[in-house]
């Protein structure tokens, strides 16, 4: 069945009362009966809730093949825990059928790869899929298709108990004995742990992993030592070079500049970039860039940010220590700058996944944003954005909060280079839909503005502001014109990753790609 | 193959970027930035070994890559290198608009380039001509032969200073208040100005050194430069700010020549604008201004 | 033209190609990978064979390694590593005539 951005979503996914997208906000007001978890009861006083290993708290737990077990990616391509706890449920416990569900997986877990290969990992829910892993499940070696959400549709889902998490595991910074977790004060401080809440909150058991142990109570907690049945202390949870970046530069990269001085100017002709405006942007080159000149136009205007969420990193916390923003929300931090600042600079909070991005609650922050400044992997002439799999097919990147903040905002630009290398960044067709192009307002390119023409009253912005743009047709037609008009890309039937909509609707399917053999 | 038309001999230059020509993913659109000519690179950026695979892939860049009204010239390998023959010869084939001629000392080097030039557009059937040239003076003696270089050719649109080498045979260094080639430029610029064509001045290195390059870049506008050899497309913004005209000075350069061509249908040869004497010497200056003005975006009328 | 000694030209780096040419017996033997393959694989091998046929390569072992180049870098490489297994790479090349 095609759905709203003309996808052909297979009927055997469309059953117990899964439907395929049908546009921006059709969940609105519609009721949702939130799951609830089956939790053991800590009635008799402990003094601790530390246990030996992994593998005798997996056996606390009640683990059982068939399992789902979750993880944060706060450690981001640092983490050690996702591997370390797959490897001490499948070779010293010896389960089997086991389905991962993280809020995203990167490099960090290619060794997963060889359990999915095993049929030891059935499952995989995450927003991220990347190296050793994304080839695997590309080439159809999961039993089952892998689950794609955004960072609320996350949330969304756990809340509302399309995924049920048996054992919740929380790699910790630092922990106290009976399992207050938080981000900083250890040897692999991550700072904000938002992705960690729900799952500690919505699964049946939960062990915090830590390789810092520190003095009851650790205060304030981000995961509450209410939720937690079981302590494991380890050498080490991750590799803190990889963590967090010791500082995110400011790209020096003169088509980077160029694109973030122009996404500054588009902010700044709109009537929302005024005294208290709302704002986020990425970490790549030219979004991160773009604080640099946005700073210039507050600068002449005389205007101060009222308020920024995200991913956070250094830039973001330098303007609130200049008094520049308000209040800095954080749900993740990228480098040393924003690790060392959250709870620390006045101003600077953490906030949950699902306070962050989640379209069921009735508080997400995105739907109160004014501007987001995203990257893409690809874009077509309908504006849809494809942030997941690579323009050969393979999965390889993360919807993450990209079609939460795109369909919360009242501004929505995506910032990327029309080419990469040869392959076309703006096309006729994106490999995958992550983000739905009603979301999406305008793209600029260092060849050139679009704007999304369901938004006249932003043409009419840019053109009282004199900035020249152009249609997303003729910033194709460039990008064909330089790289060449690539073949389409051939598929089997198979479906390897189902893309949900932020709402749970069925957004897209990946298929597996029939790789091109030239000696064919 | 897409066609370029015929160069023109005296446009704006204001930023000439250098960009390596054996580099793939730079020469393939060097243009999005907005300088007003790229240089692509065939001596100093390429390596002794790599000249040969250089020039293919220059011969394709300019025949496949749409450089829509930036101007694109070649800098081609000295006069005592084994390699200027067949850079010439692919210049002229792939339809570049000009050749700058490396280490040029005298009016004899240019007229050596000439005659090859001139055979290669024979051979390769390219309207006799249509290259244009451009020449680098390095050394002492190039600066003391300035002004028969500028007079050497009819293809010569200008001149430029090259710093690097010309410091070396001075015994000095780069000085922040340009001291150290303030006579070259000086009497490069006169010699130029004397034969009537354009000149330029040497590329700044450190990119870090912001407030150096501004205030070599005022220095530039101010001692009469045309414009600048670039090496770093975020050097390009500066250069146009700093020599873009006023907008008082737009303002006056089209009242200027709107009066003029007023008053010469009326058989007026001298006449006052706001009290001031105006006569024809006034007008290549100021319709000068304006065609600067318009590439700046100051100016949209029709005058230029 | 006839390949008389193995030759190479191009590099690894991101929108280059490296093309090395030997000499052969059966025909074109073209080995190709590329970082663009799903899409752009049939191109590349259509670009490289109609280049060798231009200069007229008859027998040949080809192997292009892509990283993501345009075409007209695809024919400069397979150009210039033919010309210099020819020993001809350097001076009076055909610009225009089977180099084109």
């Amino acid at each position: 069945m095609k759905n709203a951005v003309g996808r052909d979503i297979p009927d055997f996914l469309l059953k117990d009362g899964r439907e395929v997208y049908q546009g921006k906000n059709y969940m609105d007001g519609k009721y949702i009966r939130k799951a609830s978890p089956r939790t053991r009861r800590c009635e008799k006083p402990r003094e601790s809730k530390i246990v030996d290993s992994l593998a005798q708290a997996l056996r606390d737990c009640g683990a059982k093949s068939g399992m789902t077990f979750s993880f944060h990616h706060h450690l981001r391509d640092g983490d050690f825990v996702v591997n370390m706890v797959m490897r001490a449920a499948i070779e010293e416990l010896g389960l089997e059928d086991l389905t991962i569900a993280a809020t995203s997986l990167g490099n960090a877990h290619d060794p997963i790869a060889a359990y999915i290969e095993q049929g030891k990992v059935v499952g995989i829910q995450t927003s991220g899929i990347r190296g050793r892993m994304g080839e695997v499940v590309s080439a159809g070696k999961l039993k089952t298709p892998a689950i794609i959400r955004s960072h609320g549709g996350r949330p969304r889902a756990i809340e509302g108990g399309e995924v049920h998490i048996d054992i919740a595991f929380i790699a910790a910074p630092t922990s106290d004995c009976v399992g207050n977790c938080r981000g900083v004060g250890g040897k692999s401080d991550c700072g904000s742990l938002g992705y960690a809440m729900s799952d500690a909150r919505y699964a049946d058991h939960v062990v915090v992993v830590t390789d810092c142990l520190v003095d009851f109570p650790n205060m304030p907690a981000s995961v509450e030592a209410i939720d937690v049945d079981a302590v494991v202390v380890v050498d080490s949870i991750g590799n803190p070079k990889k963590i967090a970046s010791s500082a995110a530069r400011i790209s020096q990269n003169p088509r980077d500049l160029m694109m973030a001085e122009n996404v500054a100017k588009v902010i700044a002709s709109t009537p929302y970039f005024k005294d208290g405006f709302s704002f986020q942007t990425g970490v790549g080159g030219p979004s991160l860039a773009a604080n640099l000149f946005l700073e210039q136009y507050m600068d002449q205007r005389g205007i101060k940010m009222g308020w920024a969420i995200g991913g956070i990193c250094g830039p973001m916390v330098e303007l609130l220590k200049k008094g520049k923003v308000g209040k800095v929300i954080d749900v993740q931090d990228f480098d040393l700058d924003a690790v060392n600042s959250i709870h620390r600079t006045p101003g600077h909070y953490e906030m949950s996944a699902s306070q962050y991005a989640n379209p069921a609650n009735k508080g997400a922050f995105v739907n109160k944003l004014d501007f987001v400044v995203l990257a893409a992997l690809e874009v077509d002439t309908g504006f849809n954005v494809n942030v997941l799999t690579g323009s050969d097919g393979v999965l390889r990147g993360a919807p993450g909060g990209h079609p939460d903040t795109a369909a919360g905002s009242k501004v929505c630009i995506i910032v990327t280079p029309l080419t990469r290398g040869r392959m076309a960044t703006v096309c006729e067709h994106v490999v995958t839909v992550t983000t739905p192009g009603d979301c999406v307002d305008v793209l600029v390119t260092d060849y050139g503005i679009a704007v999304n023409p369901l938004r006249p009253d932003l043409i009419e912005c840019l053109d009282n502001a004199g900035i020249p743009h152009v249609s997303i047709e003729s910033l194709k037609e460039k990008a064909y014109s330089l790289v060449g008009r690539p073949d389409d890309l051939e598929w089997e039937d198979k479906v390897v990753a189902v893309l949900e909509a932020r709402d749970g609707t069925i957004l897209d399917v990946v298929r597996k790609i029939k790789p091109y053999q030239p000696e064919g | 193959m897409i066609p370029r038309p015929k160069p023109e001999r005296f446009r704006l230059r204001r930023t000439m970027m250098f960009m390596n020509a054996q580099k793939p993913g730079l020469i393939k659109d060097a243009y999005i930035y907005g300088c007003d000519s790229i240089m692509l690179d065939l001596e100093d950026a390429v390596a002794e070994n790599q000249k040969d695979a250089a020039r293919f892939s220059l011969y394709h860049a300019l025949k496949s890559i749409d450089y829509g009204d930036t101007e694109v010239i070649v800098r081609i390998n000295g006069l005592d290198t084994p390699h200027w023959q067949e850079d010439i010869r692919v210049c002229v084939a792939g339809g570049a608009d000009g050749i700058r001629i490396a280490k040029c000392e005298s009016a004899q080097d240019v007229k050596t380039v000439e005659e090859h030039v001139e055979k290669a557009e024979e051979e390769f059937g390219v309207e006799k001509g249509r290259t244009l040239l451009m020449a680098a003076l390095e050394s002492p003696r190039g600066i003391l032969n300035a002004y028969e270089i500028c007079c050497a050719s009819d293809r010569l649109f200008g001149v430029a200073i090259s710093g690097g080498d010309f410091r070396k045979c001075m015994q000095t260094k780069f000085q922040p208040d340009g001291v150290d080639m303030l006579a070259a430029r000086g009497q490069m610029l006169i010699a130029a100005r004397a034969a009537g064509v354009q000149c330029f001045d040497t590329v700044f290195t450190d990119l870090d050194d912001q407030e150096g390059f501004e205030a070599e870049v005022r220095q530039n506008k101010a001692m009469g430069f045309d414009g600048k050899s670039l090496i770093n497309p975020k050097q390009i913004r500066l250069v146009h700010q700093i020599f873009a005209p006023t907008e008082k000075e737009v303002f006056q350069a089209e009242k200027i020549v709107r009066a003029y061509r007023e008053q010469s249908k009326a058989g007026v040869g001298v006449f006052t604008v706001d009290g001031k004497m105006i006569d024809i010497a006034f007008i290549p200056g100021a319709e000068r201004t304006l065609r600067l003005a318009k590439a700046c975006g100051m100016y949209e009328g029709d005058l230029v | 033209m006839e390949i008389l000694k193995p030759a190479a030209a191009g590099t690894l780096e991101s929108s280059d190609a490296q093309v090395t040419v030997e000499p052969g017996e059966n025909g074109i033997e073209l080995s190709l990978t590329s970082s663009v393959m799903n899409q752009y694989g049939r191109q590349i091998k259509a670009t490289v064979l109609e280049t060798l046929e231009r200069l007229d390569v008859q027998n040949a072992r080809v192997t292009v390694v892509d990283k993501g180049a345009l075409d007209c870098t695809l024919k400069a490489r397979v150009e210039c590593a033919v010309l210099r297994s020819c020993g001809q790479s350097a001076e009076n090349i055909p610009w225009g005539g089977a180099i084109r």
